[in-house]
């Protein structure tokens, strides 16, 4: 072994995503991981092995579930879970809406994505979480690229970008006041490719989803979506059977496929590498304005 | 592949956000829709090309102001290396902001705009970089397509710079003459130069070694997290969980844990399911110990060969970074690596006025202010000197009214 020597980019990443969810750990009383089902959160669960096996995770899993889930994420979530022998909570939507706290999207562009906030932000308050652990990263967002990797959220949940904390060195203070959270972005510094080398390193299993299927899909916005009872449809739309898969996992309602025949995760990344449509592209919620992303992290999202 | 990491220094005016759009641009790290989202903004240059400088500015106020406020992160890669950009606000009053970008940069690019050349803002950004101990240093010099491409207007400039730079102590100080709003020098080398020899600023980026010390003596592991599963198998299984922050451990080597100074010997090193021989300067592992000693969260396991300085009376270099002033009679939190401690300011020694590099005498330390100050702690530190040691040797400064980062604090020796 030379004096000098450089870490592979990947196991750098890694080291840094596992050296945060120990800080995590050692700093908050009540953290959660927030699992969503797609490929980011997974990568966080792989590292939290990492960091803290053969123990126990010291936080639980959190599913922030609309109800207008894939299928195929809600099965790969259970044996997952069931695998790992850890705790999982699910804060459903639906519960916010039969309480009266939202009210259901109307139209054709109907989605419950803006909804979840609402049940986030309850699910937090009630199991009292001083942390949540999320997959966000900087290069998925111009907003995302400026936040920080412990990012103080205030009693509402708020995000104020002109008063982060400095962040310097790999030193995060997580001191809060009662009713404040933190939210951790451990694979902040990874962009949409490293996260697909780490899972063909690592043999990581994804949700079927994300490589390519046969599916009934219908054109939106310019955009292909799955067919599905959530999706609200009319006459005008014609549903064609396509061969798809899903850069990003979730709601049916506003995440986009793109046509594929990636069948291999090596096809993944060779179509990623050639791609010339940013993940966040296929994100139909990020879409309204040039400041959406901005706009909903202030009240809230993730 | 590895990865390196930079910030850019300078203000908009010196073209900094277009320097760091023309590197995406040009190195093809930019996708379609961004692309289109480029072409759809209201924002043109003068000539009517496209503003690259959008690519970075990301916050709505910084739209609508022009400006750089807080640290943006860019992520780009070529076949050589993977490079992540932490693109500061130039303005004094952003140099807190500049202090948390250069913090954790392996290399720094300064820029000086060829019609203005070495001012008051260049002085300013050189100091912080050498403060922070930022190894590497490429002097851009920009909008060399506004003075006629004159390799007299660039020598002129670079001798000023290098007077600068011996009075603040760089090194390793690299010039290019660049047009970023036209990519002179910044991918490919440029045909209106055609004196100068060197390198095109990616091509350098691309090849400078940055590689770090895995040598024993800086061998530095602040434990983080005590993994007990107390389960009936694992009944005995005791590991201590941190990132390697300098040097390197191997299996056998005897270590010392503080403030404590308990001694033992590595057994086992752990990474999941691999057990590595060697730990690396930036590996999280998992360390077993021979003999059942105490250790917790915030004590620092070190090569008992070559053990840092332990101290509660420390002096350092101090960046305050609240809008409330330093009280050197208020009790605030340090935190360095994963030990939290209370601590005052026992003594401000002087301050730097960082536009001339002239010291005075005065406590009075508000935002963006820099100096050197002794620091008491309730709890010994165990330390290195900043500038030989950035990863045990930098500490945050916390206030226990608002739990904010207040001082970023370089620490440098044990106080008479």
């Amino acid at each position: 072994m030379s004096k000098y020597n450089q870490l592979d980019y990947l196991d750098e990443l890694e080291a840094e995503a596992i050296h945060i969810l120990r800080e995590v750990a050692g700093q908050f009383e009540r953290p959660a991981l927030l699992f969503s089902g797609g490929k980011d959160s997974i990568t966080l669960v792989r590292l939290a092995e990492k960091a803290f096996r053969p123990g126990k995770f010291p936080f639980p899993l959190v599913h922030i579930d609309t109800g207008h889930n894939f299928i195929e994420t809600i099965e790969y979530r259970d044996a997952m879970v069931k695998r790992l022998g850890e705790r999982l909570i699910v804060g459903n939507v639906q519960d916010s809406i039969d309480q009266g706290k939202v009210v259901e999207q109307k139209g054709k562009n109907a989605s419950r994505n803006p909804l979840q906030t609402v049940t986030l932000l309850d699910t937090i308050a009630a199991h009292k979480f001083d942390a949540c652990i999320g997959g966000a990263r900087r290069d998925e967002e111009k907003a995302r690229a400026k936040e920080r990797i412990f990012s103080v959220r205030d009693e509402f949940g708020q995000w104020d970008p002109k008063r982060q904390r400095p962040e310097l060195w790999n030193i995060y203070n997580g001191k809060i006041h009662k009713g404040e959270n933190v939210r951790v972005f451990p694979i902040s510094n990874w962009t949409e490719l490293d996260v697909w080398n780490y899972i063909r390193r690592e043999k990581i299993e994804l949700p079927s989803i994300y490589f390519a299927h046969e599916r009934d899909t219908i054109v939106r916005n310019g955009q292909l979506m799955a067919a599905s009872p959530v999706l609200n449809m009319d006459e005008d739309d014609i549903i064609e059977r396509r061969t798809v898969r899903f850069r990003t996992v979730g709601d049916m309602t506003c995440t986009a496929a793109v046509a594929s025949d990636a069948f291999l995760i090596d096809d993944i990344i060779d179509e990623i590498s050639e791609s010339k449509i940013s993940e966040r592209g296929a994100r139909i919620d990020d879409k309204v304005s040039e400041a959406a992303m901005e706009d909903r992290k202030k009240g809230g999202y993730f | 592949m590895d990865i390196l990491k930079f910030i850019t220094a300078g203000s908009v005016d010196d073209g900094k956000s277009t320097l760091i759009g023309r590197l995406l641009y040009d190195s093809d790290s930019i996708l379609a829709d961004q692309l289109e989202a480029l072409h759809s903004s209201n924002r043109k240059n003068d000539d009517g090309s496209i503003d690259l400088a959008i690519l970075t500015d990301g916050l709505k106020a910084e739209r609508e102001q022009g400006i750089t406020i807080d640290v943006a992160y860019k992520y780009f890669q070529t076949e050589k290396r993977k490079f992540i950009i932490a693109d500061t606000p130039g303005h004094i009053q952003y140099t807190r902001n500049m202090v948390t970008g250069a913090s954790n940069a392996n290399l720094a690019i300064i820029l000086i705009d060829a019609r203005k050349g070495v001012i008051e803002q260049t002085i300013r950004h050189s100091f912080l970089v050498a403060l922070l101990g930022i190894e590497q240093v490429v002097v851009c010099i920009n909008k060399m397509d506004m003075v006629d491409y004159s390799e007299d207007v660039y020598n002129n400039i670079l001798k000023d710079y290098n007077t600068l730079a011996g009075k603040v102590g760089l090194k390793n100080v690299h010039p290019i003459p660049v047009s970023a709003l036209k990519g002179d020098n910044i991918v490919n080398n440029s045909d209106n130069m055609g004196w100068y020899k060197g390198e095109s600023l990616l091509h350098f980026l691309e090849t400078i070694d940055v590689s770090v010390d895995n040598s024993t003596e800086h061998a530095r592991l602040p434990i983080q997290w005590v993994i007990r599963p107390q389960t009936e198998e694992l009944h005995d299984y005791r590991g201590y969980a941190g990132r390697v922050s300098s040097g390197s451990f191997k299996v056998n080597d005897k270590v010392t844990v503080l403030p404590s100074g308990f001694k033992s010997t590595i057994t086992k090193i752990e990474l999941l399911d691999k057990e590595p021989e060697e730990a690396l300067a930036g590996m999280s592992v998992t360390v077993h110990l021979k003999d059942e000693i105490d250790i917790s969260r915030g004590d620092l396991l070190v090569n008992s060969s070559y053990q840092p300085e332990v101290s509660q009376l420390i002096e350092a270099d101090l960046c305050w970074m609240d809008t409330r002033a330093l009280d050197t009679t208020h009790t605030y939190f340090i935190q360095h690596n994963s030990k939290v401690t209370r601590c005052k300011i026992q003594e401000t020694l002087y301050k730097v006025n960082i536009n001339t590099l002239e010291k005075e005498q005065s406590d009075d330390f508000r935002l963006n202010d820099i100096g050197r100050i002794i620091i008491k702690t309730a709890d010994p530190l165990a330390f290195d000197r900043y500038q030989d040691n950035k990863a045990n040797g930098g500490a945050i400064i916390i206030d226990s009214r608002t739990n904010v980062t207040v001082g970023a604090v370089m620490l440098r020796n044990v106080a008479d």
